[in-house]
Order: structure tokens, then sequence, then C-alpha cells
């Protein structure tokens, strides 16, 4: 555990400091402000790849970085960065009719949900900030908080389009948590634990070790995980929160500026929580495919992190290639569809462990 | 560290209650019952039951909390008007207060609690489940009963009549 390792060795470096708190805070916000980084890179990293992939799937350049005045380097690999920017020094509207203490909250709630699940997200063998008893549960729970934060962002903003943002997300959120929530319970039946470490050591040892090739039934649980928590991030084609021809912009309609990037960053940092958990959950985490190959401490982070941004990429092929769902469509889609077969896959898992395991 | 972490985490949950109490507007009250709620999980950490922490908030924050705020947000009236937070009859309700505060602290008092040694356990989600599928099977099912029954009844009113 990082937090552990990073005091014990502050104060092996520092024996003159008695107070050993001072050390545990230095040795917990070291990783918090790292994770922090790893959030901001990953946000400005996955805006450039989501436009290019859009750009190059309907067969256009994306951006080019060649506007006028301001060059954003080659390839338009700053454009980002200068999006980022104008963000940041452009004008803070907060609307008069709104209700101003919760407008301003709501961007903070989402984020913290995001950043306290991406807490338990194991990178490597050592390289995990806490490794809970309750790993996988605790990233399925802090989940859950970002939602209230949705709600609260389209009802503050007193505008028709945001409220209905508002109730639509909370129905998907709240009803999709329930299928992602049955194919992680597959994983912990196979592995017999909660913890996001614990899991990964099952899958040790290649790629048929990993959960995902298991048995049948954990495939199914992976197809439904996936798809559950791209309705969870609020992604096309299940984006009808923030649908642009119906809502406007949906619940983020009235945000401006650095409160809006702040619903973006929270956006890019939960799917890389929840392909993170696919990623450690199926696909054996940051095992290398190939056992003693590449399976050091430093490729592990390699290969969780390519897992990781694989599964993001496949969400955002899914972005420009399929059209979006409507709400009726949606809620049958969870409820008849994938609800029963959850459970039948739970069943599955019981009975093909009983059998052969 | 840890002490302050504890009173932080008290004071948290005591001055986020007391808002949902005294505030008078429900949305505000609902707001502060998702700290609340919070502090409780952390009250929870506290006392080594790191399983019940996550129930809480997944049950609480992430269904019960998002109903709550998501009735007030539906009902047209609710979210605008300010509700008062006195009544008529504070004399007797005080008391009413005061007495059932001394019943509760004489309880607390006079009740032998089941002490346990305070050791960090190894592992709390092992020994819930084998406790549930054992000793506790019976009341575990009947539960289950009873919410598989709310979920139909749900159904069935929400349903269409045609």
């Amino acid at each position: 555990m990082t937090v552990d390792l990073l005091f014990s060795w502050l104060s092996s470096l520092t024996s003159t400091i008695e107070d050993s708190s001072i050390l545990l805070l230095v040795a917990i916000i070291i990783p918090c402000v790292a994770l922090f980084l790893v959030m901001a890179v990953n946000a400005i990293v996955m805006v450039y790849v989501e436009r290019k992939v859009a750009a190059f799937m309907q067969d256009r350049v994306g951006p080019m970085g060649q506007g006028v005045g301001l060059h954003a380097g080659k390839w338009g690999l700053l454009q980002t960065v200068a999006d980022a920017l104008k963000l940041l020094t452009k004008e803070d509207i907060i609307p008069e009719k709104a209700d101003k203490f919760l407008f301003i909250l709501a961007p903070f709630v989402i984020f913290i949900g995001a950043f306290i699940a991406i807490v338990a997200v194991p990178f490597g063998e050592t390289v995990i900030v806490a490794d809970f008893n309750i790993g996988i549960f605790y990233i399925l729970a802090m989940g859950s908080l970002g939602v209230i934060g949705i709600i609260i962002a389209g009802w503050s903003s007193n505008n028709k389009w945001s409220l209905y943002g508002g109730m639509r997300s909370a129905a998907q959120i709240v009803s999709y948590e329930i299928p992602a929530g049955l194919s992680i319970i597959v994983i912990i039946m196979l592995t017999g634990t909660l913890s996001m470490q614990g899991i990964i050591e099952y899958q040790s040892g290649g790629m048929g070790n990993w959960i995902i090739f298991a048995n049948p039934f954990a495939f199914i649980a992976f197809l439904i995980y996936f798809i559950s928590v791209i309705a969870e991030t609020n992604r096309t084609p299940f984006d009808i929160p923030e649908a642009e021809s119906e809502l406007v912009g949906g619940f983020h309609t009235e945000y401006s500026g650095m409160r809006w990037s702040f619903f973006f960053l929270s956006e890019y940092a939960n799917m890389l929580v929840v392909c993170a958990v696919a990623a450690a959950g199926f696909l054996g985490g940051w095992h290398s495919p190939i056992p003693g190959y590449f399976d050091s401490n430093g490729w592990g982070i390699f290969w969780m992190l390519s897992k990781i941004v694989f599964l993001i990429f496949i969400m955002m092929w899914f972005r420009w290639t399929f059209p979006r769902l409507r709400v009726d469509q949606l809620m049958n889609v969870c409820w008849k569809v994938f609800l029963p077969i959850s459970l039948i896959n739970i069943f599955g898992v019981g009975v093909w462990t009983l059998i052969f395991g | 560290m840890v002490e302050f972490t504890f009173w932080f985490v008290v004071s948290l949950t005591l001055i986020s209650a007391a808002i949902v109490v005294l505030s008078n507007q429900l949305i505000y009250s609902a707001m502060a019952l998702l700290f609340t709620l919070f502090g409780v999980a952390g009250i929870y950490i506290f006392l080594w039951a790191d399983f019940m922490a996550g129930v809480q908030i997944l049950v609480y924050i992430g269904g019960i909390l998002v109903l709550i705020i998501f009735g007030i947000m539906l009902t047209n009236r609710i979210s605008s008007v300010r509700l008062s937070q006195t009544n008529m009859q504070q004399g007797i309700g005080g008391s009413v207060a005061i007495w059932l505060f001394l019943l509760i602290s004489l309880v607390i008092s006079k009740t032998s609690w089941f002490q346990v040694e305070a050791v960090e356990p190894v592992e709390t989600v092992s020994g819930i489940g084998t406790l549930l599928l054992t000793k506790y099977l019976l009341p575990f099912e009947a539960i289950s009963l009873l919410l598989l029954g709310a979920l139909i009844g749900a159904a069935l009113l929400s349903r269409k009549e045609n």
C-alpha cells in the first residue's frame, strides 16, 4: 500500500521529526495530489483522443491546430491545453434565479465522488493508494455519490432543460447500478474477496486465468457490466441526461467556464474508474497477458493503463457508432433484459463452480 | 491525527444533522442529510465496520437520498416554499423531548453492554456472510420475502390500468 510505504520511507528519512502525524498527513497528501494530476492529465489526453477518434470515424482530420493567430501544436496536440486555458479564463456566470449555494456546490460533489473512488484503484502491485478490504464495493458505493451532484446541478440551475436532464440522469444511474453491481457479484463469487489486489492476485498466470475467460457466465457478466457503466457515466448511446438535440446540454446547460470543466473532468475521471474496475475485475489488472513476460512492477502499470485506455477507446467507438436510445428503451433494456440475465448469471456461475470448480 | 479526524467526523455529523432539522428549505435539509449520512459512515469506519460503512453510503446516499431529492424536485410546491420549523406547542414538545432524552439516557446507563476487545478485525465481510447464512438465515430470508413483496406491490401500483 502506497501510503504505508511512503510513510515508512518518510519516517526513515527524517528521524528528527518526533510528531509522526505530520508525516502521515504528508504521506496521504502526496499520493492524493498525484491522483489529482492523473485525473487532470487523463481528461486532457482523453478529450484530444475523443476528438481525433470521432474525426477519423467520420473521415475528417479533427483538430489540427491551424487556428488564426495561435498555433496549437502539430496535429493539434495542444488543442485541449488551449481549451483548458480558455475555460479557466472564461467569465464565471451564475444565473440570477439559480440557487447560488447549491449551484456552486454541485460540481464539487460530482468531482469528490469521482476522486474518492479513484483512491482504491490499483495501478500496479504496490501502486495503490489504499487497498481496502472492501475495495470493489467501496468503488461501487462512491460511484453512487456523483448522481446527487448531477440532480442538484439540474435542480439548482432553475432551468427546465437542466431539471429534465437531472431527473433522467437520476433514473438512469440508479437503475443501471443494479445490473453493474450484480455483474460485480460474479467476480466476488469467483475470487472470494472484495479487495482489489486480492481480485487481481486471483487472476495471475496469463490470459487463461482472467475472469472474463473463466466461464461463459463471466463473459456475459463482463458485457453487462461494461454496457451498464457506459450508461452510468452518461455516455452515448445512453446520454439522454445531456441529449443535445432535446435538452440543450442537460444538467450542465447553465454552467460555463471553470465550473463546467469540473463536470467534464469528473466525467472522464468516472470513465477511468469504471474502466479500471473492468480491467482489474475481468481483464487481469496489472498482470501481463503472457505469464512470465513483462510481468515486473513497472510493466504492471503499463498493462493496467493500456487495458484501461483500450476500454475507454471502446467507449468512444460506441459513441460514434450507435444512435441514442429513447428513455423507455433505456429502461426496458435495464429492467427487462439486463436484470434477468444478470440474475441467471449469478445462478449459472454458482452451478459452474459447483461442477467444474 | 486520528483524534482530530474523529472529532471532525463527529462535528460534521452533528452540525449537518442540526441543519437537516432546522433548515426551512427542504432541499437544503436533503443536502445536509448527505453530509450526515457520510459522517455516520465515518463513525462506522471508526468502529472497524468497513462493510457497514460501504452499505451505508451505497444504500442511504446512493439510493434513499436520491429518492428523497427526486421526490422534492418532482413535487411542484415543496421545493420553493419556505417551511416554518417552529410549532405552536413549544412547552409541551420540549418537555416530552427532555423526558424522552432522560429515558434513553437511563436505559443506556442501566444496560449491561456486550463488551469486546478493541482489536481490529482482519476481515469483516466473511463473518457477516457466514452469520447471515447460518445463524440469521431465517430473518434474512424473511426480509428478502418482505422486500420482494414490496417490489411487486410497487410495480403493481404504478402500472397503468388497461
